[in-house]
């Protein structure tokens, strides 16, 4: 998993430690498919990516996705934007599945469960959990305690829950007790690792 | 179908339908806005006015786009542009975000079309082509908030209407559309299919239905 909206809250120098791990063969859950060639638009383009999970894989800038998709070199599943972040939440939260009105009747809800709930057809959809989740925070404690910065929140918090090892880049690292706890919105019990990100 | 007979038909500009548009969403609704043409939407909402607008990546209060100089890395909208936040706005997670999509909790939401079908239908995220697809948050949107406005060019770029008895393209929700605004008109849609509202003073109502691809009652 890597958090990030488009750019913002894109946690770039864990995916620059995650390439020189010369990992590969990776399924990549996220909500873009990169832009430009940095970050994980650079994951994508060495190849190191064998299927992505996303909404929206098409931004401008996103030539290096697009050009591997219409090769045949990666294997791409939409899913759609509200349900992938569910999806997420409920792997954190212990929900093994859960049935959503998104989709029904559509080609992305094809070939799924679907039942009438209260009246309105819904369709089931299950817990997506990674190995790992990359995120990016605005500050960061010894413990893992985080807080965000503006729309960078995005898909970081949900992400933080559902992994077995979440690693959290922070802009800044705060002495325990600093960052103020009404402001935390991702405790510490999360988070397995922490990496400042180069002021 | 074509437009050939009425060749230099331009109808209401992208700024006018907007406007109209914003004219219509009244105080205190909370307004999400889909890329494209239904962000400029947002140009056309005074600051006086108690409109909040939602963008899914989690912020409620957007506000206009600031002089590019002064945009704050950190702030931006679904569309990827830099925005602001308004006084009393709020940041939130994207799993929150879609709770509110989908909870019911958003007033409005204005989507843009490639069809509308007489029943509501809306097709918006996939023209079926060889392009990877991308959905993003328009299935739930459509069927999450209380209200769908579709906002479109009348005729694709082919001359095809894009109102329609059924839609062609992949689905994006079933019976969702409440309203459509068109540079030619704007249409109710409800259970007897297309109501024309109103229609450009460019127009006749036979002119209208020549240009689109399903019939209508007019209001």
């Amino acid at each position: 998993m890597i958090g990030g909206f488009g750019a913002v809250g894109q946690p770039n120098a864990l995916i620059e430690g995650l390439i020189e791990t010369g990992s590969n063969e990776l399924t990549i859950i996220a909500n873009n498919a990169g832009s430009g060639r940095e970050g994980l638009a650079r994951l994508m383009e060495l190849g190191r990516i064998r299927k992505i999970i996303c909404s929206f894989p098409r931004q401008p800038g996103s030539f290096v996705f697009e050009d591997l998709y219409k090769r045949g070199r990666i294997e791409l599943e939409i899913v759609p934007q509200g349900t992938l972040a569910e999806r997420i939440r409920a792997a954190g939260a212990g929900i093994g599945a859960f049935y959503t009105p998104t989709s029904y009747g559509t080609v992305l809800g094809q070939g799924k469960e679907t039942r009438d709930l209260n009246g309105r057809m819904q369709v089931l959809e299950f817990a997506l959990h990674a190995d790992f989740a990359l995120i990016e925070a605005w500050q960061a404690d010894r413990w893992g305690n985080l807080s965000y910065r503006g729309s960078g929140r995005n898909f970081n918090p949900v992400m933080a829950t559902a992994a077995d090892t979440c690693i959290a880049q922070a802009h800044r690292i705060a002495e325990l007790g600093q960052i103020n706890p009404n402001e935390i919105v991702t405790p510490g019990i999360y988070v397995d690792r922490i990496v400042q990100r180069d002021a | 179908m074509s437009n050939k007979e009425t060749p230099d038909l331009q109808g209401w500009s992208r700024n006018e339908m907007a406007s109209r548009l914003a004219e219509d969403i009244p105080e205190g609704w909370y307004v999400n806005l889909g890329i494209g043409l239904p962000t400029l939407v947002a140009d056309h909402i005074p600051s006086h006015r108690d409109v909040v607008i939602h963008s899914e990546n989690g912020i409620l209060g957007v506000g206009p786009r600031p002089p590019t100089a002064a945009a704050d890395p950190w702030l931006i909208n679904a569309g990827k542009q830099h925005v602001t936040l308004r006084p009393g706005g709020a940041f939130f997670n994207q799993a929150e975000s879609f709770g509110m999509i989908r909870g019911g909790h958003l007033d409005l939401c204005v989507l843009g079309g490639y069809q509308v079908a007489q029943n509501g239908d809306l097709a918006n995220w996939s023209l079926d082509s060889d392009a990877a697809p991308a959905v993003g948050g328009a299935m739930d949107l459509a069927v999450g908030a209380k209200r769908v406005w579709v906002i479109m060019d009348h005729l694709a770029k082919d001359g095809l209407p894009r109102l329609v008895t059924r839609c062609s393209y992949p689905v994006t929700a079933l019976g969702v559309v409440g309203r459509v605004y068109t540079n030619f008109a704007v249409f109710d849609v409800g259970p007897q299919g297309f109501c024309v509202q109103r229609i450009n003073p460019g127009l006749t109502l036979k002119d209208l239905q020549k240009l689109t691809g399903a019939p209508f009652i007019s209001a």
